[in-house]
Formats: C-alpha cells, sequence, structure tokens
C-alpha cells in the first residue's frame, strides 16, 4: 500500500508546494518508485504550472448531489430540518413554502433519510473538476480544481483522493493553506505530515495551531523550515523546547524566489536546497520503510 | 401591520442591534394596538444559516417591515420573497425606545 505524506503549513506561503513540488521530483528519481502528486490546494492549484512538460492524462468534472423538495409532495411537517445540520433547509408551513438553500448545504444526505413523504430528490450540480497529468513515466500529478463560487472544498479533495492511482508507492498530499476542514480532509488519512513553516512570527503563530490539530489527530509529522535565515530565533527556540523533529531546513534566496515566480525551480536546482531535499528525502525513506 | 427591530435586549431602553439573523431579541411591533412583544432569537449562536432562521422566524410571525442594521444575502433573499420590507439603520448607540419614537410619529 502506498505511503501517503501530507506537506501543511498552517500559514499560507511558506513554500507547500514548492517542498511538495521539490520532493515529488527528488523521490521520483529514485528509480522505479511510482509517486503520485495530489494537489489538495483546491481553491488556487498551482503544483501543474511546474511540469510544463507533462502530458494531460484527462480532465473529468467533479459533481455533488443537491437535495430538491417537491412542494406537491411535501406536508412541511419540518421533520427535514430537523435533521438538517447546517440550517440548509427552510420550510415555513404557513406559506407552503420549502426549499434547500444550495450554499448552506452539505450533500450529506439527512434531509432525503428524514422524509416520509419521498418528497426530497436530488439532482446533480458541478462543484469542480479534477486533471490529470503524467510528468514522467513513474510520476501522476493530479489536480483538484473547486468551481468558483462552490464551497464544497472537502468533496473535491474527498474525490481526488479516490482518484489516486492504488499502485503508488508514494502518494503527496499538497494541502490547502490553514487549519480547518479541508485541511483536515486532506491530511485525515496521511501515514506522515511534512509541516513546512518559516523562521517568522506568523509562521511560528500558524505553526502552533497545526501541531496541536496533528496532537489531537494523532499524527506522526515533523518540520520543515524554508526561508531560513529570515526572522529571528522564536521558531527554533519553540521547535527546540517542544522536542520536534527538524526534518530539514532550506535557505532564503531571493534568487531562487525568482525561479519560483517563473515556475522554473526544477531545471536548476542549487546544491545547497539539492542537500535539503536529500536528507527530507531520507528520513522520508526511512519512514515508508518502517510502516 | 407589524414590524421587527433587532434588539440586544429584552426591553425597549435596550440597545438596537445593527446584526439581523445573530441579534439577541427580536421586538414585535403592531401598528395597530401600539403594542410592544420582545421575543428571542434562539438561534442567534448557530454556526450556519442564522440570517434564513430569522428569516423565516419574521414569516411565521407575519411581519411586514424588518428594521435592522444590515442583511447578508440568504436572508434577504428570503425576505425579498414574501416581501417583507426591509428598513436599514446604521446609527451606532440608538436604543430601541428611538426607532418605536419614529415609527409612532
Amino acid at each position: 500500500m502506498s505511503f501517503r505524506i501530507a506537506i501543511a503549513s498552517g500559514k499560507g506561503g511558506t513554500g507547500k508546494t514548492t517542498v511538495s513540488v521539490n520532493l515529488y521530483h527528488f523521490l521520483a528519481a529514485n528509480d522505479g518508485l511510482r509517486i503520485s502528486l495530489l494537489d489538495c490546494d483546491v481553491e488556487e492549484p498551482n503544483d501543474a504550472i511546474f511540469f510544463p512538460d507533462a502530458s494531460l492524462v484527462k480532465e473529468v468534472e467533479i459533481f455533488r448531489d443537491l437535495p430538491v423538495i417537491d412542494t406537491d409532495k411535501c406536508t412541511f411537517c419540518r421533520r427535514c430540518v430537523e435533521y438538517c445540520e447546517f440550517n440548509a433547509i427552510v420550510v415555513i408551513p404557513p406559506a407552503n413554502y420549502a426549499e434547500v438553500n444550495a450554499s448552506l448545504c452539505h450533500s450529506c444526505g439527512a434531509c432525503i433519510v428524514a422524509c416520509n413523504e419521498s418528497a426530497i430528490t436530488e439532482r446533480k450540480e458541478t462543484i469542480g473538476k479534477m486533471t490529470s497529468f503524467r510528468p514522467e513515466r513513474n510520476m501522476n500529478l493530479i489536480e483538484g480544481r473547486l468551481k468558483i463560487g462552490s464551497s464544497m472544498q472537502t468533496m473535491v479533495i474527498k474525490e481526488l483522493k479516490k482518484s489516486a492511482p492504488a499502485d503508488d508507492d508514494i502518494t503527496l498530499f499538497d494541502a490547502p493553506p490553514g487549519t480547518s476542514c479541508p485541511v483536515v480532509e486532506t491530511i485525515h488519512d496521511a501515514d506522515y505530515v511534512i509541516l513546512v513553516t518559516e523562521p517568522t512570527l506568523f509562521g511560528l503563530h500558524d505553526l502552533k495551531l497545526m501541531v496541536e490539530l496533528l496532537e489531537e489527530m494523532d499524527k506522526e509529522f515533523g518540520v520543515v523550515i524554508n526561508k531560513a535565515g529570515l526572522g529571528d530565533q522564536s521558531l527554533y527556540d519553540y521547535l527546540q523546547s517542544n522536542q520536534l523533529e527538524v526534518l530539514g531546513e532550506i535557505p532564503f534566496s531571493q534568487e531562487y524566489a525568482g525561479l519560483y515566480a517563473k515556475g522554473d525551480i526544477l531545471n536548476k536546482i542549487p546544491q545547497e536546497i539539492k542537500n535539503s531535499y536529500q536528507s527530507i528525502v531520507e528520513a522520508m525513506e526511512l519512514r515508508r520503510s518502517k510502516k | 401591520m407589524m414590524t421587527v427591530i433587532t434588539s440586544s435586549g429584552n426591553n425597549k431602553n435596550s440597545l438596537f442591534d445593527k446584526r439581523f439573523g445573530r441579534t439577541a431579541w427580536f421586538c414585535l411591533y403592531d401598528e395597530e394596538t401600539k403594542k410592544t412583544t420582545f421575543i428571542e432569537n434562539t438561534d442567534n449562536e448557530t454556526s450556519n444559516g442564522a440570517g434564513t432562521k430569522a428569516a423565516e422566524k419574521m414569516v411565521e410571525l407575519k411581519v411586514e417591515k424588518v428594521i435592522s442594521g444590515d442583511f447578508g444575502p440568504k436572508a434577504k433573499d428570503l425576505l425579498d420573497k414574501f416581501n417583507i420590507q426591509m428598513v436599514i439603520i446604521q446609527d451606532d448607540g440608538i436604543k430601541v425606545k428611538d426607532i418605536l419614537e419614529k415609527l409612532k410619529q
């Protein structure tokens, strides 16, 4: 079974994508390993930008089921309203009014179970799409992209994960920023989580939130310090006093940031950055062999 | 005609609450009898859909006019559908009785 590594951060802009894309690149260089990278940052996926020569394999739409109430059959009993955890159903008996609010509905299906009159049916609604690329013979890159206006991030991430090839050796999940539901959905089935942070106060603040979340979820994790050299000492003090594992440090370089902005970080990787990733790759290989 | 004013407390001396769905109380004013009743908003701490819940209550109470600080898009849609007039007052620190006075004039 595939070894699943999620790359998360809390704070945005710490380097999740940079680390994901590089790790993907270096792990795949180990001959024969089948690696997939799933871009779970479905609100603005960008991993594919770094693989302009990858061949497009397929593109599929993602749907959800949206309940619709037939007011001819509805008795306005409000049972569905009581079942709905999200206050997405409005039923006003004196007005013979019953409607589902699509922007509040999570497509959980509880209202259909609740209804004794078979007044609720479902229709398909597009919530996003999934695009698969193949950068190399042993590499799959699958991107989830949420439809603008939809708030069904977690459902897109779920579908994305279902599409990961079953015979992968390693699957990487590039998580969205933050610590909310889409992040939980991304990391809940990961075997290991890499937290990417930066030595700034914002980086530290959000790292702490992420560490709290992972401890609650009982996940194994390690920290990668990106943009090392910026900011101050507080991150290092925190890591040390909490005895958190540091997997590697990536030095801050304006030149490297420039290459990132051009989408060109895999062609001429500076030696010191190569060294950093080699040690992270070794740490991951070790974890995988223990699984 | 029934009018509702969103209120932070259960009497006329309470501050006007500028939130619609998240208001603590609804002050229901009957223009015929000049009577006011205060109804607690039991859905003001729900994580989702407080505005729709409040709008639903307005329809049930047969309210024709709601006075609040603002209305969210989902509440607005529903109030529009039932032809309930929305009045926005953006002044800070005014009391429910000040608005009632204006209504009576």
